[in-house]
């Protein structure tokens, strides 16, 4: 894999003792513990279906969010719900999304891999590897023109930039963002695997950054694993494309510790030496150590965050737990849309 | 107003909805410089501008899922499709994204994806496609199959309005082969709404596009024998208008069903089954279906005038019915 660059965006470090990166810390916390509550919860058979945590991304997720401002968009695949804790989106709902439930953020019809929440920002986790790419290029495209300048941000891991979709992507967003017509930050989750297959073995070409050169998007790789680099890299880029209306593409170099997916317990893909050897640069120590070497955050200060993450998460399990089943009717709702000038469904007929 | 050709009736509604509302625009492979590969959207680029006509490389999947996208940010897009045999190309995002986001996020994609289909034009393989039968397992996504120039101008307008994303199918036999004089005023038709295109009593043929003028021949050589035929023009696929198609076998109690997608698995097959779950006991003789014959739509007019179906084939089920 290509070496990273490091960020040293003054701004950043003489920032690094601002209050709010202890709140990032605190909310990078919350999600490691939030992601493991779900681990516990699918293997007790509360969560069904298909389960992907965001173990050791936890950075990606945290850092670019924390560049944006209201009225922008965010897109993603299957592994989101950290894209969501980011956001804001209530934790209590996002767990009884998972658990299928009627109060989830999705009603308890999409499940961990389809979290929707607008109102914070959120159009979408998609089960489909990279359809989701032409979503969010035409959604920027409508931003422009509706006037806005707000931005959207795409995340996708580095299996999607294999699939059809992101390359029509990548070129009608290139060829809108010669008219400034496609303010959009794409951000490769690269974490080393297309679920077990490595970059190596999937990508023609592994220098992941350079493959969108091709449509004419500028890009650049940033450690995913410091989030003082992620932020810095996407307080800049957020501000560019904002600005400017055109694409960028960030590859946030990263590595997930736990499984593709919950059923992914014995890993044949990869070594433990290679597991291990990463959780050396776990993004919550590394974010830690500096907050504690810079700016005396103390041991206890980092208990009380866990504790009040671990305390918060089971507060969500619970939650979810508790909530009601969706009601029955909401089998039938929103099948079609019916608040339209003229939908004329069978249902309205009888 | 003049006479109006089908296609006319298209670039029309397309004209007026974005003249009407801003949010709508149209994105498709030269839609805009080119006039559309059948001139459908000439003229638009001059009046709306590159930022509402967009041209865009050969890509179904971007261009059906930047329409949902825009759609998603409170947009009305529509989706031209150069033949729409290439919405397989696009298949995924419009039944996985754009069909599902109302189920799943309870926030629908409107967007109309269309383009021409049909066979009868020596188009050969790729380009003869009638599509829906392939869309109507797929809930979330409406379809409508116009076979007039009122039509075809009514549903593009109530496909633009809907909420919900549509798959407007046009004949590209019927471009310029069908004229009729269409209502200076804005009109729409209601998606979902059959229309009794002639009334009879002995036999029902429900069919949709270009096959309702092999209905008409068929219903006009039946006249001659004293048979009187009602013609059942569909007009929607999804949601598709059960109670019309009911009442007219009850009423007649001998159906037909014709299209021009082959058999095996075409929609007929779904309204037959309707037929017999819900008015088997009207029935005085068995549903017949008329359809392509289960190939690939062959280039050489001659075999593919003996895919496709025509008046004798109708003729030919319609006495058996009779006889019955």
């Amino acid at each position: 894999m290509a070496k990273a660059k490091k960020e040293s965006d003054s701004a950043v470090l003489d920032a690094a003792c601002a209050p709010e990166w202890t709140e990032i810390l605190k909310q990078m916390i919350f999600i490691r513990r939030f992601e493991e509550a779900t681990e516990r919860e699918f293997r007790k058979g509360k969560i069904g279906g298909y389960l992907h945590v965001y173990i050791g991304q936890e950075a990606v997720a945290s850092g670019i969010v924390g560049a944006l401002q209201k009225g922008d968009a965010v897109f993603c695949g299957y592994r989101d719900h950290a894209q969501a804790l980011s956001l804001g989106s209530d934790p209590n709902r996002v767990m009884a999304e998972l658990f299928g439930k009627g109060t989830g953020v999705s009603k308890g019809k999409g499940g961990s891999m389809h979290l929707f929440d607008v109102e914070h920002g959120l159009y979408g986790g998609y089960g489909i590897v990279g359809g989701h790419l032409t979503l969010a290029a035409g959604a920027a495209y409508a931003k422009r023109y509706q006037g806005s300048d707000s931005v959207v941000v795409c995340y996708f891991g580095d299996g999607a930039m294999n699939i059809g979709s992101f390359h029509e992507a990548m070129n009608m967003a290139g060829l809108w963002g010669h008219q400034g017509m496609c303010p959009i930050v794409f951000v490769i989750e690269n974490n080393g695997y297309a679920m077990g297959t490595s970059v190596e073995r999937h990508s023609a070409l592994t220098d992941l950054a350079a493959r969108v050169r091709a449509y004419d998007i500028a890009g650049e790789k940033v450690d995913g694993q410091d989030i003082f680099a992620v932020r810095g890299v996407a307080d800049r880029v957020v501000r560019q494309v904002r600005e400017t209306g055109k694409p960028y593409c960030i590859e946030a170099v990263t590595y997930r510790f736990s499984g593709h997916g919950a059923a992914d317990i014995l890993q044949p893909y990869r070594t433990k030496e290679e597991v291990e050897q990463h959780r050396h640069r776990d993004p919550i120590n590394i974010l830690r150590k500096r907050l504690g070497e810079v700016c005396g955050l103390t041991d206890d200060d980092v208990k009380a965050m866990d504790e009040w993450a671990i305390e918060r998460a089971a507060n969500a399990v619970k939650f979810a737990e508790e909530s009601s089943q969706p009601a029955p009717d909401e089998l039938f709702a929103d099948v079609v849309a019916e608040h339209g000038p003229r939908p004329v469904s069978e249902d309205e007929r009888e | 107003m003049p006479e109006t050709t089908y296609i006319d009736a298209i670039t029309q509604a397309m004209s007026e909805e974005m003249a009407r509302d801003e949010r709508v625009f149209l994105i498709g492979e030269d839609v805009g410089a080119y006039g559309g590969a059948f001139k459908t959207s000439y003229g638009l680029l001059d009046k709306f501008g590159a930022e509402r006509v967009i041209d865009t490389p050969i890509s179904e999947i971007a261009i059906i899922g930047a329409a949902s996208g825009a759609a998603l940010m409170g947009m009305r897009p529509i989706a031209e499709m150069q033949f729409l045999d290439f919405i397989t190309c696009g298949y995924d995002i419009l039944v996985n994204f754009a069909a599902m986001n109302s189920y799943l996020f309870g926030r629908a994609c409107p967007i109309v994806v269309r383009g021409p289909a049909g066979g009868g034009t020596h188009g050969g393989p790729y380009h003869s496609i009638n599509p829906e039968a392939m869309f109507l397992n797929r809930p979330g996504l409406k379809i409508v199959a116009p076979g007039t120039a009122y039509d075809a101008k009514g549903l593009l307008k109530a496909a633009i309005r809907d909420d919900n994303p549509v798959l407007y199918i046009e004949h590209k036999y019927l471009y310029r082969r069908i004229k009729e004089n269409l209502p200076d005023d804005d009109y729409i038709v209601p998606i979902g709404k059959a229309n009794v295109r002639r009334r009879g009593k002995d036999l029902t043929i429900i069919t949709w596009g270009a096959m309702l003028y092999v209905a008409d021949d068929a219903a006009d050589e039946l006249a001659k024998d004293n048979v009187s035929t009602e013609i059942i023009d569909l007009r929607s696929i999804v949601p598709f208008d059960e109670d019309a198609i009911l009442e007219s076998v009850a009423k007649t109690n001998r159906v037909i069903i014709l299209h021009e997608a082959p058999l095996t698995g075409g929609a007929g097959a779904e309204f037959a089954a309707r037929i017999a779950e819900k008015a088997f006991d009207y029935l005085d003789a068995p549903i017949k279906r008329i359809a392509a014959l289960d190939v690939p739509t062959p280039y050489s007019p001659p075999l593919e005038a003996a895919a496709l179906p025509d008046k004798t084939r109708v003729l030919q089920a319609a006495r058996e019915l009779l006889a019955y």
